[in-house]
């Protein structure tokens, strides 16, 4: 009996297109973090978006992931998952991963019991009564382990790593989830040179089989990491296109330098 | 000031007696003499309507047993002397043959009853109201005018209702349709509850035979509940804005402690209590050193609970608060063991019964807004302490340097301390204020309510419901909170009972914080997740 | 092809996951409860120096039905971060649904010498209410035990978790939810007794209730259940579920992100806790011989956190070890200074909160570790313990 992944919310991306946002509003007691958002993923692409503080990066993460539901507009994950509608953890379930600015383990658990926890394919409460971790999950971890170079660290608890190896067990968290969308806020804040250069490999190299849209301040890395870049500017997008041109376009500059 | 001068007029017009004479006719007070009760009582109803001081004092002495008689001419025993009643002549010596005039109880009753009718024109005011109540009721048919003459010249209006109820029930009792035609529409101005009861009898096919009386007894009486209801819903909502004072006071303090350091405290009521037993020892004292001025500790007790309670909340906070900043449940679980030990210090001070805490005289009694509406004093004054304390602590926080210190530290704490403000002091200042502010609402309960040991225990979670439905450190939310809360579960109370409108009232508050967690007036813009 | 992991897997983990001494414990416990007492209690005369009096064991059983609460409560408040200030309520529930059965088997012994329960006479009832219906069968009481507790608690439980409402707010509004049954269930309407509850109890399952045979037996029955809780607990919290637990307990949100569904681990973790409260209070009642409304007091409920605090939060048999030692404290204070226990119970909710947050057995075990540490070539003290897998 094979071990069915508890995921019957599956993505449809006959289209291509593996993330839809369109005209999407949120306001808080009438200040709008986002104003008539629309932007549109493909599948496999590798996406940066950049913007000043304030501008709406963090609230649009919340908008895809279904911690905040918008004002107007829609969200759509495929062709016919519909993200102001499904509950947060049905939006994971379905294949969207995301990572933190802060890094976010469980500082109680073990980096093992942190990939187990991200990586276990069946997440119902009565399973985990029964069941272990299944073979498949292991191996699935164990790769994980390789990837983020936390082998050895195994069975130490996640609160006692240092920052930067905090930082690798979330990618890691990330890769075990094996997502179909990954959103990445400030992946290597904190990170050193060498650290950021990893990460910028490792990204890249999940690119195309997944799609991932990076929220970056960093524009080195940004560069770095080629793709597409979107700019956004008090809730909607103000410019989009590789990087030299976007950094060309007198928009953007008077967005980042003012008038 | 009117009434003494027509009373001499009255007395005049009243009498039917020979110009000049100042006396009251011998044939009138033959009748008292008589044998006969049936005789004594026409004797005695004449007399009255006749009128004046001396058939007061001729009634007076016949009720006292003072009356005598001799040989036809009636006497007044004086102690001292007899007097003539006609005449008024003292006697100059006592005739052989004088006997005393003696009364049953029923005639004793006539003759009181009476003499309240003539007392109706005293000019004392306080005289004329002790004489309505003494009617009892009715008077007999045969006294209605002068009944109505008194009704006519009454000003004052408390005075005026009972007349008018007694006069309506003596009229209902007529045998003339008309008549109780005329009390049954007149009656339909009234407002309380016996007015009520009077045209409920009337409207009754069991005890009026008149349709038509009894028709315009019905539509008296929708009039008079329409009154009633009004005067049962200011009731109530007095009695909802006077708790929800008492809740303000209570909230007040948590709000700010609760907002400023995100502390949950649950000796909070026992900051209460305190300021409670603080009143309970001004008034010892009082009563042990200056009798006399037993009326103004309240005054004197309002610093000295302000500042007890402010003392032991600067006490705790400094001992233990302080240490449990951000960690709401460890700071539940610590001031819970504070709240066992306020408790228990309470029940060994003072022992574990409630103790007796007295209004002073000025704030006994009530203000008559409708006749079944009658606002206690007592409660009148705590919410007017109640907003006088509220302005005070919002001039405090917003003129003050101080306040200002507070709100800024409350908004963001690191900023705060960043720019200077001395976090740690204005903590302890802030917590002592929200303290000494529930030491004043103690203050204020013990005036309507039991002091003892527990006391606090009642209100705890109520001010909890209040801050939380409030907005954590809003004022003007926990403002409207407390009144709102006070007003609702009055209301409920009357239709489901205290029980009842409690857990209904509990249950409302945990679904708003569902739908609108951060409370009625949430701090503007984009809040920082704590 | 995946093959279903074997039955024996279920075991394995909580074996390999509890150490010797826990084990060997357990066993001398349960030693000392089904072998030494009732032979101290039965066997030996009362003028004896050994002898276990009656109220010993009645104390003693108290005790260990408090336990079980503790450590009822410490599964879900030490695992899963829900404080609970209301679960006195079914600790309560359970003892009137099984007092509901002691008060059909007093029979016509009464005062009043009637069918009906004496405080229903009083109140000049005719009948029984249809929820007392099928009461005198021991069985579906002992049903009402588990299902009326279960219910409310998973009720309350789907509706407090789906909301938005966490941490204090719902401590606070699980000690409402207690304070509210309790004015209920003093109303003599409610057909509980009223403030007088049930008392008076003569028989439970033929057997006299105070009978010493019959006390032995519900104090070892106490001290089964408490046993079982803690190995049920145990294996619960080193599955993976209980992994999924502690997830929850330190970053709900984060675990939310990664698609779990937190809604049924913390509603099963809730109702389980609440059930085993429910047993303990049905076995408590026929050893204090009452129960009424005052159980359900916010006061009491929040005690239940102080043992669990000062035991060791998260530890299970801290909380154990908390319940015996406040309640054995507590009857010592209420028999030599009766004023002094509120001040003494006060001032430890205030100590343990500030200075032994870990409680006793936390305490042992951070000491312990530190030594661990300090030895060199020692096991690393912040390994955890491996599981072992199938």
């Amino acid at each position: 009996m094979s071990a069915t992944p508890v995921a019957p919310l599956e993505v449809d991306t006959s289209h291509g297109v593996v993330l839809y946002l369109e005209d999407v509003t949120v306001s808080f007691d009438g200040f709008k973090a986002l104003d008539r958002l629309t932007l549109y993923v493909d599948v496999g692409e590798l996406r940066c978006v950049i913007g000043p503080n304030g501008a709406g990066k963090t609230t649009m993460m919340d908008v895809i992931t279904g911690r905040t539901r918008p004002n107007s507009g829609r969200a759509f994950f495929g062709q016919t998952l519909d993200l102001t509608r499904l509950s947060e953890a049905e939006i994971a379930r379905a294949g969207i991963g995301r990572k933190f600015q802060k890094p976010a383990v469980f500082p109680e658990h073990t980096v093992r019991e942190n990939l187990e926890l991200a990586g276990v394919r069946d997440r119902r409460a009565r399973r985990s009564l029964l069941g272990e971790v299944t073979a498949e999950d292991r191996r699935r971890i164990d790769e994980a382990l390789e990837q983020i170079r936390l082998t050895d660290e195994a069975h130490r608890l996640a609160g006692l790593l240092s920052h930067g190896q905090k930082q690798w067990l979330e990618i890691g968290m990330l890769l075990v989830q094996d997502p179909m969308l990954l959103l990445l806020d400030e992946p290597v804040a904190g990170l050193t040179d060498e650290e950021t250069e990893r990460s910028a490999e490792l990204i890249r190299s999940l690119a195309g089989k997944r799609s991932i849209v990076v929220v970056e301040h960093d524009m080195s890395f940004v560069e770095t990491l080629g793709g597409t870049v979107t700019v956004l500017d008090e809730g909607s997008v103000v410019a989009e296109g590789p990087l030299s041109k976007v950094q060309a376009d007198p928009k953007v500059i008077e967005v980042y330098l003012g008038r | 000031m009117l009434l003494p001068r027509l009373l001499p007029l009255l007395a005049l017009a009243l009498a039917a007696r020979p110009a000049g004479a100042a006396s009251l006719d011998p044939a009138l007070l033959k009748g008292l003499a008589a044998e006969d009760s049936g005789d004594k009582i026409a004797a005695i109803r004449a007399l009255t309507l006749a009128g004046g001081p001396e058939a007061a004092t001729v009634l007076q002495a016949l009720a006292d047993d003072r009356l005598q008689v001799s040989r036809e001419r009636i006497l007044i025993d004086e102690g001292d002397r007899l007097r003539d009643a006609a005449t008024g002549e003292p006697l100059a010596r006592a005739p052989g043959d004088v006997e005393a005039i003696t009364i049953n109880n029923r005639v004793r009753r006539v003759a009181e009853g009476s003499l309240a009718l003539l007392r109706l024109f005293d000019a004392s005011r306080s005289v004329r109201a002790q004489a309505a109540e003494a009617l009892g009721g009715t008077v007999t048919p045969e006294l209605l005018p002068l009944l109505e003459r008194a009704l006519a010249e009454e000003k004052v209006r408390a005075i005026r209702e009972t007349l008018e109820i007694v006069r309506a029930r003596t009229q209902l009792g007529s045998s003339e349709p008309a008549l109780r035609l005329a009390a049954v529409k007149a009656l339909g101005a009234g407002g309380t509850l016996a007015v009520r009861s009077l045209l409920a009898g009337a409207a009754d096919p069991a005890g009026e035979p008149d349709a038509a009386v009894r028709k315009a007894a019905a539509a008296s009486l929708a009039a008079v509940d329409r009154r009633l209801l009004l005067a049962d819903a200011v009731n109530r909502t007095f009695s909802g804005l006077s708790l929800g004072s008492i809740l303000l006071l209570a909230a007040l303090g948590l709000a700010i402690t609760y907002g400023i350091m995100g502390v949950i405290n649950m000796a909070h009521g026992e900051l209460l209590m305190i300021g409670a037993y603080a009143g309970y020892a001004v008034q010892s004292l009082f009563r042990a050193r200056f009798p006399g001025g037993h009326d103004w500790y309240v005054v004197a007790a309002i610093p000295v609970a302000f500042g007890a309670a402010f003392v032991v909340g600067v006490a705790m906070e400094r001992a233990v608060i302080r240490h449990l900043y951000r960690r709401p449940l460890e700071s539940l679980l610590a001031t819970w063991g504070l709240s066992l030990v306020l408790i228990q210090a309470a029940r060994v001070s003072f022992g574990a019964q409630n103790v007796q805490v007295a209004n002073p005289s000025w704030m006994s009694g009530g203000v008559t807004l409708l006749p079944s509406a009658v606002l206690p004093w007592n409660r009148l004054v705590i919410v007017g302490f109640s907003l006088a304390v509220l302005a005070a602590t919002w001039l405090l926080l917003t003129r003050t340097r101080l306040g200002m210190f507070v709100r800024a530290v409350t908004q963001n704490r690191a900023m705060a301390g960043c720019v200077g403000v001395p976090t740690s002091r204005v903590d302890t200042l802030a917590f002592g204020l929200g303290a000494g502010i529930a030491g004043l609402g103690g203050l204020a309960l013990s005036q309507i309510s039991n002091v003892g040991p527990e006391m606090g225990q009642l209100y705890i979670v109520d001010s909890f419901m209040v801050v939380v439905l409030g907005g954590v450190g809003q004022l003007a939310g926990a403002v409207l909170a407390a009144l709102g809360l006070g007003v609702a579960s009055k209301f409920l109370e009357g239709v489901t009972g205290a029980v009842v409108a409690k857990i209904a009232v509990l249950a409302f508050v945990v679904v708003f914080i569902q739908r609108r967690p951060q409370g009625l007036f949430a701090p503007k813009g984009r809040a920082v997740e704590s | 092809m995946e093959v279903r992991p074997p039955r024996r897997s279920l075991l394995r983990p909580v074996l390999a996951a509890t150490p010797r001494a826990g084990w060997w414990g357990l066993a001398s416990a349960a030693a000392i409860a089904f072998l030494v007492v009732p032979a101290l209690h039965l066997l030996v005369p009362p003028s004896s120096p050994l002898h276990v009096s009656d109220y010993a064991v009645a104390v003693a059983g108290k005790i260990a039905c408090y336990a079980t609460v503790a450590v009822a409560l410490d599964l879900i408040w030490g695992y899963a971060g829900i404080l609970s200030l209301g679960h006195g309520l079914f600790f309560a529930l359970g003892g009137y649904a099984f007092g509901m059965y002691l008060m059909r088997a007093i029979g016509h012994d009464g005062v009043y010498q009637s069918d009906l329960p004496d405080f229903m006479v009083f109140l000049d009832w005719k009948a029984y209410p249809w929820y007392w219906r099928g009461t005198e069968h021991p069985g579906w009481a002992l049903a009402l035990v588990v299902l009326v507790p279960g219910i409310v608690a998973f009720v309350f439980g789907w509706f407090a978790f789906r909301s938005r409402v966490r941490g204090v707010y719902f401590s606070i509004i699980t000690q409402a939810l207690t304070y509210a049954a309790m004015l209920l269930f003093f109303r003599n309407d409610t057909g509980f007794g009223g403030n007088n509850g049930f008392t008076d109890f003569k028989r439970i399952f033929g057997f006299p209730v105070a009978a010493p045979g019959t006390r032995v037996a519900l104090f070892a029955a106490s001290v089964l259940v408490l046993l079982v809780t803690l190995v049920v607990c145990r294996w619960l919290v080193v599955s993976r579920f209980g992994r999924v637990l502690r997830a929850i307990r330190d970053g709900e949100s984060r675990l939310v992100c990664l698609g779990y569904d937190t809604l049924w681990y913390k509603l099963l973790v809730w109702t389980l806790s609440a059930v085993l409260c429910a047993i303990a209070g049905a076995l408590y009642v026929p050893q204090v011989g009452i129960i009424n409304p005052s159980e359900m007091s916010p006061a009491n409920s929040i005690e239940i956190a102080i043992w669990v605090a000062v035991g060791g939060r998260g530890t299970l048999v801290g909380a154990a070890l908390g319940a015996v030692l406040v309640n054995l404290a507590k009857s010592w204070f209420t028999q030599a200074m009766p004023e002094l226990w509120l001040f003494f119970l006060g001032f430890l909710f205030v100590a343990v909160t500030l200075f032994v947050p870990d409680g006793v057995v936390g305490l042992v075990r951070k000491v312990r570790r530190r030594r661990r540490a300090q030895v060199p070539g020692a096991a690393d003290p912040d390994r955890a313990v491996e599981e072992v897998v199938a």
